[in-house]
């Protein structure tokens, strides 16, 4: 008795208000997901959002859909139990950078290895919000917090980079700013059968104001983002005179493309079966204060996790029958007492 | 099966008897003992087993720390242990006589393959002169046996490589004591054939050191005569042989057939519990879907994951693994779903002693986790019981939407006895009903759902399942409002929510079986209380003092968490109580705190079970007899 009449945005929030602090970035992102929702055909009662501990968090409780709100860093491992047991269902998982790269950085590069069909979408604020302000498995080293006054020593992730060396078939990158560019990208992974991987580029406005700004805010996005669109050349600039090329060296630079010519530029090719040259993107910028590429880093097919399960219980059936607890039990040698 | 009818002529009878069987780990004592098992439960005896191996995969070949040892009890009569001290042991090197030696008792028989007695391995073994020469065995029947030339010499014809020859010295100790205790050829000779039938050269010097050893048995003038033990009264009924472990793997697939849902099995590899994911994995045509998931906590999660979708979640561990859990056990009790934890106790604390059994986890299941955060725990007593426990366990999870700690250990997961396969029509219907329809009406009149509005008679919530219209809810970590689950930080609701969480998991008291008393019920001078894989230890040191004339009652808990109502009434009918268990003392902390009576423990923790002397031993001081 699926109702199969359209969606619209309101359908898919829910009637709890929703406590983020005033300007955070988290609410963009709301918006782009319940704008992004009704286009996709599904419905409500089909989708579940799954998360772990932290701001970005309570984003279930604000979707008119199923939803957890579980342990910190757990998430993207319920909802693999989850996305294994109903592949009907879509399995959204939300967090942030320490839920998914810190405590639950084991469960998060095991999701995208076994390619568990699930979305995934990835806040990166540089920052611990909900604890008020230490520094995260992204804050920059240096980082002055509350936990680390002499700066932090950590190197920090560049999570685009470790989701590719996870063995990940879909990795994209946004930021909060940009509503359209979000939209795009989450329907993107939504569409992608498999584990998909979006990170998010977030600001927390109390504890890590303007960490993006520098190439997020309308006025550096054209220097500063390098926007990757599959079959097209890597160019970005006010007038695209820059561009992207591997030079003999196997280096990734930014260059100027009037100094190498156009047939150097890279062309995007998001399907490469090896992740190598899209790990080379990722490695383009060192932190959100350069050129740094945003978009779709990788999206390949792979059977997913899900179905490769159920492709295994329907092949068992077929060859042995559906079970037979009887059977089970006279399975080892049997003998009788009169 | 021809000759499993013809006892030899000039077999002497017995009703029971004890064989352990000891050697190197790579000697495969594991599998002999196993197939002398197996091979005793198909002529009918009763038996039980115990094995003994160390947690090295590959301890220094050779020294006491890599003994690996099986023991089994054979009997013509009903029995409960794997028996107090063997009768006889078979030592398959120099490490094996040292380490098992003090076992056997005084007069018991051992059978040694002397070939390996040279003097490196007696040094290995930390034996200064050789035991077989010094007198060590003087309060002993030897019987020196050259397996290994025996071995190789009988297997030389068939071209087999030395190397493999050698390894089929364990078939010829097989075939060896299957003719003392004549046990029928045929099951085993059936076995070689169907695991080795892929490599004919293996399975032929299998068989042929096993048919040596037998004949060996009967033309080499060392042994009078063989033995017999009569196949015991059984009731009536189709027998198998099982063990703890594959019995809970199939009372799990069979609760997931009565509650009509697909099983989930999240879980990490740990010994003893992982012959569970096993078992499991193979049965996938039942819909039992497993992951083998990246840590402990991820297994427990994906099961949860899973409960919420619908499935029946279990995951299996050992007690550091439950450690890992705790975190998303309290997570399942505040979303009040079903979920199935089993803990495969072991010796502890940290790796403690990971193949060794242990009962020491009973108060970390309890309480192990923060906050009031109740969870009902079910424990299985016997290899076979461990098929019951797990309906059990999975009746409470589904019908009041809770997590449960099902409780076994190595022991019961490892040893093996005869099942009477149960009547499948004797199980319980155990299926219950999601929620369809929205139960609540809200201030403007509109139809809702209440995640947490509870049935009145259980307490239980509806479990609403993804894919339900109009069911759509969000449930997670917080305290949540009484009835709609929104997030509630107000003060008397969280005291009501904890209130009310208590009393559904102390509620389940009113809906298990009043706790039976055995033995002196009327007059008993002392009630024996225990849970877990003590019952067969206690019930034979019960019977042994009451056949001595002492007045004994004796009650075993399956249900630790909520107690059989009737456990406190009981307690106080006998004037002492005697509470063992494989642990410093418990369940008697937790009986002494709730009833206020003076229940004495007896403990041990040496990671092997108690015997029933020992426990003899113990109520006799107790009642000062
Ligand atoms: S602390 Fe930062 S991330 Fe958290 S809600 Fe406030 S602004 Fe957003």
């Amino acid at each position: 008795m699926t109702d199969l009449t359209a969606t619209a945005a309101k359908d898919w929030a829910s009637d709890q208000e929703v406590r983020w602090c005033p300007g955070c970035g988290d609410y963009g992102i709301l918006k782009a997901v319940q704008m992004l929702m009704p286009d996709l055909g599904g419905r409500p009662e089909n989708t579940v959002f799954i998360s772990g501990i932290g701001c970005a968090a309570r984003f279930p409780y604000y979707m008119n859909t199923y939803g957890m709100h579980s342990i910190h860093g757990r998430a993207p491992a319920i909802a693999t139990g989850l996305a294994m047991a109903r592949d009907d269902l879509d399995v959204w998982v939300v967090g942030g950078d320490g839920d998914m790269l810190s405590i639950g950085g084991n469960h998060l590069i095991h999701a995208l290895r076994r390619n568990v069909n699930l979305t995934i979408l990835l806040f990166n604020n540089q920052i611990y919000g909900l604890t008020k302000g230490q520094y995260s498995p992204t804050s920059e080293v240096g980082k002055v917090t509350k936990s680390t006054p002499f700066g932090s020593l950590d190197q920090p992730f560049n999570p685009v980079s470790v989701a590719l060396g996870a063995e990940a078939s879909f990795v994209a990158r946004t930021h909060d700013l940009d509503r359209a560019h979000m939209i795009e990208t989450f329907r993107r992974a939504r569409e992608h059968r498999g584990a998909a991987l979006v990170e998010i580029y977030q600001n927390c406005n109390v504890f890590n104001d303007g960490a993006f700004g520098a190439i997020t805010s309308r006025s550096a996005r054209d220097e500063m983002l390098i926007p990757l669109v599959h079959g097209q050349a890597i160019r970005f600039g006010k007038e695209r005179e820059k561009g992207v090329m591997i030079d003999g060296q196997g280096r990734a630079l930014i260059v100027k493309v009037r100094d190498v010519g156009e047939e150097a530029i890279l062309v995007h090719d998001e399907t490469r079966t090896e992740p190598g040259l899209a790990f080379l993107l990722s490695r383009l910028s060192s932190g959100p204060t350069e050129p740094t590429p945003v978009g779709v880093f990788r999206a390949v097919p792979r059977p997913d996790y899900g179905g490769e399960t159920n492709r295994q219980l329907a092949a068992a059936q077929d060859k042995s029958g559906p079970g037979d607890l009887s059977s089970l039990l006279h399975s080892r040698p049997t003998w009788d007492v009169a | 099966m021809a000759d499993l009818e013809i006892p030899p002529t000039g077999a002497v009878d017995l009703d029971r008897v004890i064989i352990r069987f000891a050697g190197d780990s790579g000697d495969g004592m594991q599998l002999t003992g196993d197939r002398f098992t197996s091979a005793s439960a198909v002529f009918g005896n009763d038996l039980l087993t115990l094995p003994d191996f160390p947690a090295e995969i590959r301890a220094p070949a050779g020294t006491v720390a890599g003994v690996s040892a099986f023991q089994v009890h054979i009997s013509d009569h009903e029995i409960t242990t794997p028996g107090d001290e063997p009768n006889v042991l078979v030592a398959m090197n120099p490490a094996a006589l040292r380490s098992e030696l003090g076992r056997l008792a005084v007069g018991g028989t051992v059978i040694v393959n002397t070939d390996s007695f040279d003097e490196r391995n007696l040094t290995k073994a930390g034996y200064r002169s050789d035991p077989l020469t010094d007198g060590t065995l003087d309060r002993y029947s030897v019987y020196e046996v050259p397996m290994t030339s025996l071995t190789k010499d009988a297997v030389a014809p068939l071209g087999v490589k030395p190397r493999d020859a050698e390894r089929s010295k364990n078939f010829f100790a097989l075939g060896l004591l299957s003719w003392m205790y004549t046990r029928p050829l045929e099951p085993t000779l059936q076995w070689i054939e169907e695991k080795f039938g892929k490599r004919p050269e293996v399975a032929e010097a299998n068989r042929t050191a096993f048919r040596t050893g037998h004949a060996f048995g009967e033309t080499a003038e060392l042994f009078d005569h063989p033995y017999t033990v009569k196949p015991a009264v059984q009731t009536p009924g189709t027998y198998t042989s099982i063990n703890g472990n594959t019995a809970l793997a199939w009372g799990l697939i069979a609760a997931s057939q009565l509650a009509k849902l697909p099983m989930f099995l999240g879980s990490y590899p740990i010994t003893p519990a992982s012959d569970i994911l096993h078992e499991l994995s193979k049965h996938k045509n039942f819909g039992v879907r497993t992951l083998q998931a990246e840590d402990e906590i991820a297994g427990i999660g994906a099961a949860l994951g899973a409960a919420f979708g619908g499935h029946l979640g279990v995951t299996t561990t050992s007690g550091p693994g439950i450690a890992l859990k705790s975190e998303t056990m309290g997570l399942a009790v505040s979303l009040e779903l079903p979920l199935l934890i089993i803990d495969i106790q072991r010796g502890g604390p940290s790796t403690g002693l990971p193949t060794k059994t242990e009962a020491a986890d009973l108060l970390q299941v309890m309480y192990g986790r923060h906050g009031e955060s109740p969870i009902p725990i079910v424990a299985a007593f016997a290899p076979s019981h461990c098929f019951f426990a797990a309906i059990e366990a999975v009746r409470i999870a589904l019908k009041y939407r809770t997590p449960v700690v099902l409780l076994s250990d190595g022991y019961l997961a490892n040893g093996s006895e005869p099942w009477r396969l149960p009547n499948l029509a004797d199980l319980p219907d155990i299926s219950v009903a999601f929620a369809t329809e929205t139960n609540h009406v809200s201030a403007e009149g509109e139809p809702e759902f209440w995640p947490y509005l509870r049935d009145p008679d259980t307490l239980a919530r509806p479990w609403a399942v993804p894919g339900t219209p109009g069911l759509m809810h969000r449930i997670g970590g917080i305290e949540k409002q009484d009835g709609s689950g929104n997030i509630s930080y107000e003060p008397a609701n969280h005291e009501r929510m904890v209130h009310l969480r208590a009393d559904k998991v102390a509620g389940i008291a009113n809906d298990i079986p009043l706790l039976d008393v055995h033995g002196d019920v009327d007059d008993g001078e002392i009630l024996v209380l225990g849970w877990g894989s003590t019952w067969g230890a206690i019930d034979g040191a019960v019977n042994r003092c009451r056949a001595r004339g002492q007045k004994v009652a004796r009650a075993h808990l399956v249900h630790l968490n909520p107690f059989p109502p009737n456990l406190g009434e009981i307690l106080r009918r006998y004037p002492r109580v005697l509470v063992p268990e494989l642990n410093l003392g418990q369940l008697v902390k937790l009986v002494r705190a709730e009833f206020l009576v003076d229940a004495r423990s007896y403990t041990k923790v040496q990671g092997v079970p108690f015997t029933a002397g020992e426990l003899e031993a113990a109520i006799l001081k107790e009642l000062g007899a």
